[in-house]
């Protein structure tokens, strides 16, 4: 079981309030990804559900049961960190062993233990070593295998992939997402990375200055947001917003459109623009063309193959269907 | 611009460096040399340098005249006893100053330190006043908890620097696994420290060994150590230049070797943190 309700929990560092009071629940076997810009509270409220930060309002349950005062170790939950902070004096086999040795657990069901996760995560020609002797992808192995043994209630992790090679890092996330169907154990995931959270997540919690903007599975927060933070956040390239005249016509403040829900063409279209950087990635090209509408030029997702340089003229054709619309105060019209 | 390091440069950094360490290292080489003279020969003027009857009689007249060893055992128990209870209460210390510090944490290291520039004699009374209505004059144990609590400032703030250089998720990692404080304590923060306890264990044992005021003002004879060994020699009967520097050599000696040996722990444990 892993179910974790956050009830009116809300965090000061002395006088500043970073997480004014929030609720959110989140499900036994849920894969939550919270995401957000640098500063945002995401990692402090992992912290304040790991217990390593002090709750100044509010209570958090665990499997319905008041955790507000128990201390970290005795919640259930395992973290990985965004440093992996294993302990270096230990060898590989002792740094998974360690929760486990701290449950004074039997030596042979540790050694067993250990074994079953060092094959899970293919650790086991490693397990001598010290983390020193390792490569950044098996250290953020051992720190997943030291979660694993302890059969947590559920896993924390603080953006565990950021500090991998953008190779590498597609392969974690595949690993972290292959142990989650494994596993079918409560994960909470903090990341700035809106990639990572697109792709890994059951329910995605987009927060801003400590407050959620929105929670939802991704393909809702892609089709819906519920304002223009998390629709600008929420999606690579971001989101095109055009304000004024335009927006008007449509009777909102702002009008947004997504990269690749606009049609591009050489000879004819809505909006009349000139070609700027291209960027190409080989399946797609990223054109950014300037026109009237904004200051910003407006980013156009192209078949990889594109005919279109620098200062060509070309028209720009959003999908209306696909058009988002926002009043003054950045919220969605629907 | 490649600095061009000539020669002549070189020569005159060597002639310094060399005129300085040995200045510094002549009166321990003099006390040595010394030590193997006769009484007459070590006042004698101009002094001989290397010329002389080489002698042990003075080894053997200090060991006869005042129990060599038993000093000895008072040093080592008083330096090393001092020092384990040093750590045994600065490790809790030190910990929660790195890891959980408070708005005056700061303010609280400053005033141990401060605590260092007071000078002893200022509170030599009071304490000789505590010390012997709670019997401790001339006991080890006495010269045990003085000498921890003199050293307590620099040992604490010595590991305070070490614990400030260990990354707190990793004691955070060890909490989320479940271990108690005690647990985390002992598996994590030491063996990852051990270094820097090492050494600062290393200094307090030198410093410990080498405190003069406390230990001559609060013995006599039964807890007596190596210092109130070399201070009997310098009687007012007549200074015995010879003698002295005998018990003197005897004194050191274990200090020097062991530190000899341990330089580069020390150097190491010294200059943590400064560099990364």
């Amino acid at each position: 079981m892993g179910q974790i309700t956050l009830n009116k929990v809300s965090k000061s560092f002395g006088e500043v309030e970073v997480i004014p009071p929030l609720d959110l629940t989140i499900e036994d076997g849920e894969f939550v990804v919270f995401v957000g810009p640098s500063g945002c509270g995401k990692s402090t409220l992992l912290r304040l559900i790991a217990g390593l930060e002090d709750i100044t309002s509010g209570h958090v349950d665990i499997d319905g049961a008041n955790a507000t005062n128990v201390p970290p170790a005795k919640r259930g939950l395992a973290m990985v960190f965004q440093s992996y902070a294993l302990y270096p004096h230990m060898s590989v086999k002792k740094n998974i062993a360690f929760p486990l040795r701290m449950a004074k657990l039997g030596k042979a069901e540790q050694d067993a233990k250990v074994k079953a996760a060092a094959d899970v995560l293919n650790l086991t020609d490693y397990l001598e070593r010290k983390p020193g002797q390792l490569s950044g992808g098996q250290r953020q192995r051992v720190a997943i295998g030291r979660a694993i043994v302890r059969e947590p209630a559920a896993f924390l992790f603080d953006e565990p992939l950021s500090n991998l090679d953008a190779a590498l890092r597609v392969n974690m996330r595949l690993e972290i997402s292959e142990l989650h169907q494994t596993l079918k154990t409560t994960m909470i995931y903090v990341t700035h990375d809106q990639v990572e959270a697109m792709t890994m997540a059951d329910k995605i919690v987009v927060l801003q200055a400590g407050v959620i903007e929105q929670v939802g599975s991704p393909m809702e927060l892609y089709h819906a947001p519920r304002n223009r933070f998390v629709a600008g956040f929420i999606g690579s390239p971001k989101m095109n917003f055009v304000e004024g005249a335009e927006a008007a016509k449509h009777s909102a403040h702002a009008i947004g459109f997504r990269p690749e829900h606009v049609a591009i063409s050489a000879e004819n279209g809505l909006w009349a623009g000139t070609v700027g950087v291209s960027e190409h990635l080989g399946s797609d090209t990223f054109l950014h063309v300037q026109t009237d509408l904004s200051s910003v030029p407006l980013t156009v997702r192209a078949p990889g193959e594109v005919e279109m340089h620098y200062g060509d003229k070309v028209f720009l054709t959003p999908d209306m269907d696909k058009l988002h619309r926002f009043d003054a105060k950045g919220l969605r019209i629907a | 611009m490649a600095r061009n390091v000539t020669t002549t440069r070189k020569a005159t950094v060597t002639v310094v460096a060399w005129t300085i360490g040995i200045a510094i290292f002549f009166p321990i080489l003099w006390t040595i040399l010394t030590s193997f003279k006769t009484e007459a020969e070590a006042i004698a003027s101009p002094p001989s340098f290397l010329i002389f009857d080489w002698t042990l009689e003075n080894y053997a007249t200090v060991q006869e005249r005042s129990n060599y060893f038993r000093h000895f055992m008072n040093s080592v128990i008083i330096s090393g006893g001092s020092t384990v209870l040093g750590l045994i209460i600065a490790i809790p210390a030190a910990w929660s100053m790195a890891f959980v510090p408070t708005k005056n944490t700061k303010n609280v290291l400053m005033w141990m330190l401060s605590t260092k520039m007071l000078p002893p004699v200022g509170v030599l009374i009071p304490i000789y006043l505590i010390f012997r209505d709670m019997g401790l004059l001339d006991t080890r144990t006495g010269l045990v908890i003085v000498l921890t609590l003199i050293n307590l400032p620099i040992i604490i703030w010595m590991l305070y620097t070490y614990f400030r250089e260990i990354p707190g998720e990793i004691l955070e990692a060890a909490r989320m696994d479940g271990a108690t404080l005690r647990s985390e304590i002992i598996y994590v923060l030491t063996p990852m420290a051990v270094p820097g306890i090492a050494s600062t264990l290393l200094l307090n044992i030198i410093l410990a060994w080498n405190e003069a005021f406390w230990t001559l003002n609060l013995t006599a004879a039964k807890a007596a150590p190596l210092t109130a060994f070399i201070a009997s020699y310098s009687s007012p009967e007549g200074l015995f230049y010879a003698k002295l520097s005998a018990a003197s050599t005897m004194a050191i000696a274990p200090i020097l070797i062991m530190g000899w040996f341990s330089q580069k722990q020390l150097v190491r444990g010294l200059t943590f943190g400064a560099v990364k």
